[in-house]
């Protein structure tokens, strides 16, 4: 990301090339910004709540006028603007914060000018950021999965299949049993089997590792969507009430604004996410386990000539992501709905892939990719619920744009683990 | 600690890259293995390492037979490696690749890598080696990159190291370092297997040398054996090391590179405001350690590099800005670095192989077909002149060894008229034999009034070919010399050094020490 400054010498006639991408899609953004969330804003005052009813002390809403935000937002996206084009002209990149900032200047003034659009001008701000993170449970456990293995050099493709491995088996499980908590052991259960499976044809038979994920999240599909027509439907009461995972909430922390949500009322699942994330992230950067892994993905003919057995530990890293994928998959059948149905995963498994790679394969950056993407997926349906400008089937395309514009714009130059996708084999 | 190896066979299928191989390594003794590219040197080591199974013998560690399953059996039995293509993880830091594998941990599998840095620290100290333990390793220079290779097998308490041609990407004054470097830890009791063909160094530091030809053990030599002689042992004939060549007949210079800057994608300038001219019926060589901007100026010159500023001019025609086709179409011809990515279509065959530039040209083609009748026939004339070793030139070309590939690159290249012809690493990887008669090929094209570059890390190939010797150090030309500069004031040059503070410091050089480097 950061490139060396290149030297300037005085007797040579010719410059450093002039970077000119990054001020030009700022600019366009910019100005297309203060046309639409400005001057094509709306007059009314938009309602952003900030607390929720069972907070210990309560903030006050935060009230602020369509047009006249939505002009200032705009300008300053267009002064951020200016200072990256001036960068240029200097033969100078632009610093890392400035698309940070423009981008949050950016989601405000769309928040304002939908909201400020809509037919009810009001969201709870602290409820949009709790379903966020509800939201992207599954997808931070997918994305877990996803770092796991391509760290240690092999790409998961089945994290679809994982998670959805993982809701059925938490769904059937906790409704024979009438335990959901066995229903969630299930579920880590499957995601592992899947990865066993992927595990064998792309490390022991050295098949492509796209060709056997994409078959494993056809073939799950298959299997589960036959499962669900023959045996659930059969017998619903029987095969699929799997019942919920209780929220826990944890007296005091729970009621403080915003984040005592987020944090502090979360089922099981929740929680194991945020130890999840934690533990991934010490595991691969502070542990001895961690670097043999990374090295695995990165030169593994380098950790074979030190006694590192490659593709052991390549094995043991799938399965371990399975495993974590399919906990996220329990989450669709035991915590946000309490039945299965076909294809529950819905396409979360290919977003958690893309959290992955925005996220840079780092646990803590893919947590935050997905948290993202969870956001525009709960953005659109409270904004088709307050009834904005815009038709509802764009506002569903929320999630994949931002995806597509994540992956491809704002994450830069981000590199892949060096062996990631290629099969080790000896000699 | 003495180290036997006793009958040793390697066979991949039905070919044997090594054949009952016998080898002794004393305590405290440098051991050259000395042989050609191919010769079976690495799979040997790789053998002794644990990285291959033997197909037949027995490895002895003080007497006592052993058996390697994999290199950590190796590393514990006190044998450490530094292999011919450095096994770093370019994006870890010296600390994390030197304890990667042998971890000093806390409690709980936590790394502590302050161990690891402070042990690296010690012998950094102990040998002179100034390497940071928090460096990235992708940062530091290949010569900085051997030494964390030398600390990671002496962490790991080797009392054997084997260093596989560990001179091949050095500089000659990184090379005298390396000698030194192999000298002190001789003194302290470590043993070491040195991997090379070069007969320079070989003589300078060994012990002892047992030469390999084609996978067998030929002989012993003592260190003093006369180069011709070692040579001969090597090839399995007489050669001659110097070739005789007539003086350059040089006309007016036809290719001038004026101001040339090549720009990387992060910004850095690879080729740094370049100016040179090359006569007709002259040889310049381009000398300089590996990666100072020799490749981005042969492709700039070629066109295949974007952010190119300057000018390239051949005949008073600019070439810069213009389409690969039409700059081969200009008249010249092109050996790239790399015969096996950018010079041949493995998967194709030899014949194929041999128009790839000229097949939509006649006589190879009419119209929109190709004329297969033609195509055999130019490949039954070229195999014959260049002496290409194949059954038939309908084989694939991967089926060739180097040297052979190398010589179908160069038949095609030098097969039609040319105003310029350029070659890099001529003969890289290219067995002695081969390489003589590529050397005459370049210099017959010499002679007949082609102005030909040469693009080459081997001294002893720029010094064998050229007419005059530019010198490369980070994009910049350090200065352009007569062919008869001595080898170590070219040393210095590589390392940066302005030729006139060259030549002062080589006169400066007592004799004595001189001796020992050349």
């Amino acid at each position: 990301m950061s490139a060396p400054a290149p030297t300037l010498s005085a007797t040579s006639p010719v410059l450093a090339p002039v970077a000119w991408k990054t001020p030009i899609m700022l600019s366009a953004i910019g100005l297309l910004s203060l046309v639409f969330f400005g001057f094509n804003g709306s007059d009314q005052s938009a309602t952003f709540g900030i607390s929720t009813g069972g907070d210990v002390f309560t903030l006050p809403d935060l009230v602020v006028p369509g047009i006249a935000t939505g002009i200032v937002l705009g300008l300053g996206m267009c002064v951020l603007a200016g200072y990256s084009i001036f960068l240029a002209r200097e033969h100078r990149p632009t610093p890392g914060w400035v698309p940070v900032v423009f981008a949050a200047l950016f989601i405000f003034a769309f928040l304002v000018w939908v909201v400020s659009g809509a037919r009810t001008p009001q969201i709870s701000l602290a409820g949009l950021i709790a379903g966020s993170v509800t939201l992207a449970v599954p997808l931070v456990f997918g994305s877990l999965s996803g770092v796991l293995c391509e760290r240690a050099g092999v790409v998961n493709i089945a994290i679809e299949g994982q998670l959805l491995g993982g809701a059925f088996s938490a769904a059937i499980i906790a409704s024979v049993t009438g335990s959901p908590m066995l229903g969630l052991l299930a579920a880590a259960v499957a995601g592992a089997l899947v990865s066993v499976v992927l595990a064998i044809f792309s490390i022991k038979y050295v098949v492509n590792q796209i060709i056997v994920g994409v078959v494993l999240n056809v073939l799950v599909s298959g299997i589960t969507g036959f499962l669900f027509t023959t045996v659930m439907q059969s017998d619903p009461e029987l095969y699929n009430s799997p019942g919920r995972l209780s929220v826990i909430e944890i007296p005091v922390l729970s009621a403080i604004p915003v984040i005592g949500p987020i944090l502090f009322r979360q089922s099981i699942v929740g929680y194991l996410m945020y130890i999840a994330v934690a533990a991934v992230w010490i595991g691969l950067f502070k542990t001895r386990w961690g670097l043999r892994v990374r090295a695995v993905g990165e030169h593994p003919k380098a950790a074979d000539t030190l006694g590192i057995k490659v593709n052991t530990t390549r094995f043991v890293n799938v399965v371990l992501g399975g495993a974590i994928a399919g906990i996220g998959g329990s989450f669709f059948t035991l915590v946000a709905i309490d039945s299965f149905t076909k294809e529950i995963s819905g396409g979360r498994g290919f977003i958690a892939l893309a959290a992955v790679i925005f996220g840079r394969w780092n646990p803590i950056g893919a947590f935050f990719a997905a948290l993202l993407f969870g956001f525009a997926d709960n953005l659109q349906s409270i904004l088709t619920i307050i009834g904005t400008p815009v038709p509802s089937q764009f506002m569903a395309m929320l999630p994949y744009v931002v995806t597509v514009f994540a992956v491809a714009g704002l994450v830069g130059k981000s590199r892949a683990p060096a062996a990631d996708g290629e099969p080790y084999v000896k000699g | 600690m003495k180290l036997e190896l006793q009958g040793i066979s390697k066979a991949f299928g039905s070919f044997y890259a090594n054949e009952d191989i016998d080898l002794v390594v004393e305590e405290g003794q440098i051991h050259c293995l000395l042989g050609e590219n191919g010769a079976g040197k690495s799979t040997l080591m790789n053998v002794l390492y644990g990285l291959y199974e033997p197909t037949a013998g027995r490895i002895l560690v003080d007497g006592k037979p052993v058996a390697f399953r994999g290199p950590g059996d190796a590393m514990a039995a006190g044998i450490g490696m530094v292999h011919q293509h450095f096994m770093l993880v370019p994006v870890f830091t010296v600390a994390e690749n030197v304890a990667l594998g042998a971890e000093s941990t806390k409690a709980g599998g936590f790394l502590d890598l302050e161990v690891t840095r402070r042990k690296i620290r010690e012998i950094s100290d102990k040998y002179g080696f100034d390497v940071d333990p928090d460096a990235l390793v992708e940062d530091l220079p290949v010569g900085v990159q051997q030494r964390v290779e030398i600390i990671k097998a002496l962490v790991r308490n080797a009392e054997v190291l084997i260093l596989d041609e560990p001179t091949a990407v050095l500089t000659p004054q990184e090379t005298d370092e390396l000698l030194d470097i192999m000298r002190q830890l001789k003194a302290n009791g470590t043993s070491i297997v040195f991997i090379s063909h070069k007969l320079r160094e070989v003589k300078a530091v060994s012990d002892v040398i047992t030469v390999i030809r084609r996978g067998r053990v030929v002989g012993d030599a003592a260190p003093d054996a006369e180069t011709t002689e070692l040579a001969s042992m090597m090839v399995g004939r007489a050669v001659k090391l110097t070739m005789d060549k007539d003086p350059a007949n040089p006309g007016e210079a036809t290719f001038k590179v004026k101001n040339l800057t090549v720009t990387s994608a992060t910004g850095q300038r690879v080729v740094d405001d370049l100016s040179f001219e090359i006569r007709r019926g002259e040889i310049l060589a381009i000398a300089g350690v590996q990666g100072n901007g020799q490749t981005e100026l042969t492709e700039a010159i070629l066109g295949i590099q974007d952010r190119v500023a300057g000018s390239i001019t051949l005949e008073g025609r600019e070439l810069l800005g213009r389409s690969v086709k039409q700059i081969l179409g200009a008249g010249i011809g092109f050996v790239p670095e790399d015969r096996t990515v950018d010079g041949l279509v493995s998967d194709f065959s030899i014949a194929e192989n041999l128009v790839l530039d000229l097949y939509d040209k006649a006589p190879f083609a009419k119209g929109i077909s190709m004329r297969p009748a033609e195509v055999a026939k130019n490949a039954a004339a070229r195999v014959a002149e260049f002496d290409v070793r194949t059954p038939s030139a309908d084989n694939l070309a991967s089926s060739l060894s180097g040297g052979n590939q190398q010589k179908v690159v160069m038949a095609r290249e030098l097969s039609r008229p040319l105003r310029l012809f350029i070659a890099s690493q001529p003969t890289r990887g290219v067995d002695v034999g081969s390489i003589e008669f590529l050397h005459r090929r370049i210099l017959a094209e010499r002679d007949g009034g082609t102005p030909v570059m040469i693009v080459s890390t081997e001294l002893d190939e720029v010094l064998q070919l050229a007419d005059r010797i530019a010198v490369l150090y980070k994009g910049r030309l350090i200065g352009i010399v007569d062919a008869g500069t001595p080898r170590d004031v070219l040393g210095l040059m590589m390392a940066g050094v302005a030729p006139t503070e060259a030549e002062k410091a080589h006169q400066d050089t007592p004799d004595d020490l001189e001796g020992e480097i050349a």
